[in-house]
């Protein structure tokens, strides 16, 4: 990419569609228009069949058969449907769901209206390293619990839980385990059957495919589990999720799989080196730096970074004709809160306040990550010569004892 | 969001970032933090004994760009104005020259707090 180019690293909130998964999509359009629950012509046949192509693409890259993928609109509304799904079909068991602080809204808002629904939430802390805590977890399950729904990586931190103890866990106590993957499919390994996952929703603008289209895996053996449906109509997609199917969208998820497949090992270890660039620069160009969330079990190409004293909107305002990131700042936000995920880490609102969180891509260059490294330790001296409180931390004042006159 | 240009010319090259002497009976300092955000700013006057007049204004913001440029506005409209001018000095005056947002008014109020808390610390030493 050429130097004037605008610099992505926001590859977390969505990736660029791979331009082999918009070539596969093409044809969809228009020269093949067909509706895949269209079954006496052939129009309809060849629909049904890129369908059923894309299925078997997806269903490879996690290992599990076909029927397993229920198509949707993307991860929020499988994450929807799981839980709410879930809560609904297995309400002569229980009416007990756990999940944590840390979780996507997609998550959070569905168990919320759960809770309306008189249904009984538990919502767990995480640890300072953002991981969770598994004794916790076991001892909050209840015979009432009927779901533990718990991501695989943060979209924030890029933190990774530990699924195979979490499955372990839901095992040996009969409770159904949901996962939202949106952010670890096609980035790492994620074999739900392996680990005891019995749901699992991802999306396809998360891993080089298109927007609006995404999947829930859902277990139909040894296990054999049920959700409701939350839309109903036609009776699409085994009876889970009525609604014509988005078919150029669903060709494009496959390729992406298919893709992701052959190439994401390559990926990871590309990106994680370019990453842990970024990281060790900014250690070694600037003073009090912190990266947050556990730095182990973590994804490859993700850095959420806090650079102290210095507030994230203010910084990004330094770059942001040039870089794309996200920020946990609460300036960034129309709610003015900093992010609760980084709240649930335990850091301050200073740390959050100062926080950018990059997230690399397949099309991220060296290049471009050393540019990154340039502009933005150059943004922070900069921030930080205009901060009261970077100037008082320099004299030693602990800030904590300071008195603000507030308005 | 889309900033306005005299925004952006204030973020990028703010007008009097600095420190005045706050030991000084003629300077009078402002620290005041926004619950809404948590964001801090510093604001700083010197006043010419004899004229009465603000000679000076400096400051420092732990902000977003609208605060930031709300501050280096502040400081220019500051000097060369008397106290009781200063004192009028209206955060939507400030809301207008930068166009902000609606959700960056509050940045706007900061300022204007500022002003007064430095002029109220500056009253308390000369009283
Ligand atoms: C962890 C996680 N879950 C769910 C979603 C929502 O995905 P979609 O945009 O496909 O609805 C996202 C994306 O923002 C995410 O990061
Ligand atoms: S001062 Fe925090 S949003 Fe502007």
């Amino acid at each position: 990419m050429g130097s004037d180019k605008l610099i992505y690293l926001d590859n977390n909130s969505t990736t660029p569609c791979d331009p082999r998964a918009v070539e596969a999509m093409l044809p969809y359009f228009h020269q093949i228009p067909g509706n895949a629950a269209s079954r006496n012509h052939p129009f309809g046949w060849q629909a049904e069949e890129a369908v059923d192509y894309a299925r078997e693409q997806i269903s490879n890259l996690l290992a599990v058969e076909s029927k397993e993928i229920i198509f949707t609109s993307g991860a929020t509304e499988a994450d929807n449907l799981a839980i709410k799904g879930v809560f609904e079909m297995y309400s002569r068991k229980g009416n007990h769901i756990i999940t944590l602080k840390t979780e996507h809204k997609a998550v959070l808002d569905a168990c919320k209206k759960v809770e309306k629904m008189g249904g009984d939430v538990t919502y767990l802390d995480v640890k300072r390293d953002g991981l969770v805590d598994l004794a916790a977890l076991e001892a909050a399950i209840t015979d009432k619990t009927v779901l533990i729904s718990i991501m695989w990586a943060n979209n924030e931190t890029g933190v990774i839980q530990p699924m195979k103890e979490i499955g372990e866990i839901c095992e040996k106590h009969g409770v159904l385990f949901m996962s939202d993957a949106t952010q670890a499919v096609g980035k790492i390994k994620t074999h739900p059957k392996e680990l005891g996952i019995h749901l699992m929703a991802f999306t396809a603008h998360k891993m080089y495919g298109p927007k609006g289209v995404g999947a829930l895996f859902v277990n139909r053996k040894n296990p054999r589990v049920k959700v409701t449906s939350q839309m109903d109509g036609g009776g699409h997609e085994r009876g889970m999720r009525s609604g014509t199917l988005n078919v150029p969208g669903i060709v494009g998820f496959g390729k992406a799989a298919e893709i992701a497949m052959q190439e994401m090992e390559a990926d990871a270890a590309r990106l994680s080196v370019l990453r842990d660039k970024l990281e060790n620069a900014f250690k070694e160009n600037l003073e009090e730096v912190y990266v947050n969330g556990n730095v182990e079990h973590r994804m490859p190409h993700v850095a959420n970074i806090s650079f102290k004293h210095v507030e994230g909107e203010g910084l990004m305002m330094t770059f942001n004709q040039n870089i794309a990131v996200s920020s946990g700042s609460a300036c960034t936000s129309a709610s003015l809160e900093p992010s609760y995920v980084l709240i649930a880490l335990g850091l301050g609102d200073d740390l959050a306040h100062s926080s950018l969180r990059f997230s690399l891509g397949r099309f991220t260059t060296e290049e471009e990550i050393d540019r990154t490294i340039e502009m933005i330790s150059k943004g922070v001296n900069h921030m930080r010569d205009l901060s009261p409180i970077w100037e008082m931390f320099k004299e030693g004042i602990d800030l904590d004892a300071v008195e603000w006159s507030e308005h | 969001m889309a900033y306005s240009e005299k925004l952006i010319e204030h973020f990028n090259h703010p007008k009097n970032v600095g420190t005045l002497d706050k030991s000084k009976n003629t300077v009078g300092t402002g620290l005041v933090g926004a619950p809404e955000c948590g964001d801090v700013m510093r604001l700083q006057i010197e006043v010419d004994e004899e004229s009465g007049m603000i000679k000076d204004a400096k400051f420092k913001t732990f902000g977003c760009g609208s605060a930031i440029a709300s501050s280096s506005l502040a400081t220019e409209w500051l000097k060369g104005k008397s106290i009781d001018e200063a004192l009028a000095i209206d955060n939507m005056a400030i809301v207008e020259e930068l166009a902000l947002p609606p959700v960056k008014i509050h940045c706007s109020v900061l300022a204007e707090d500022a002003i007064k808390s430095a002029i109220a610390d500056y009253k308390s030493k000369n009283a």
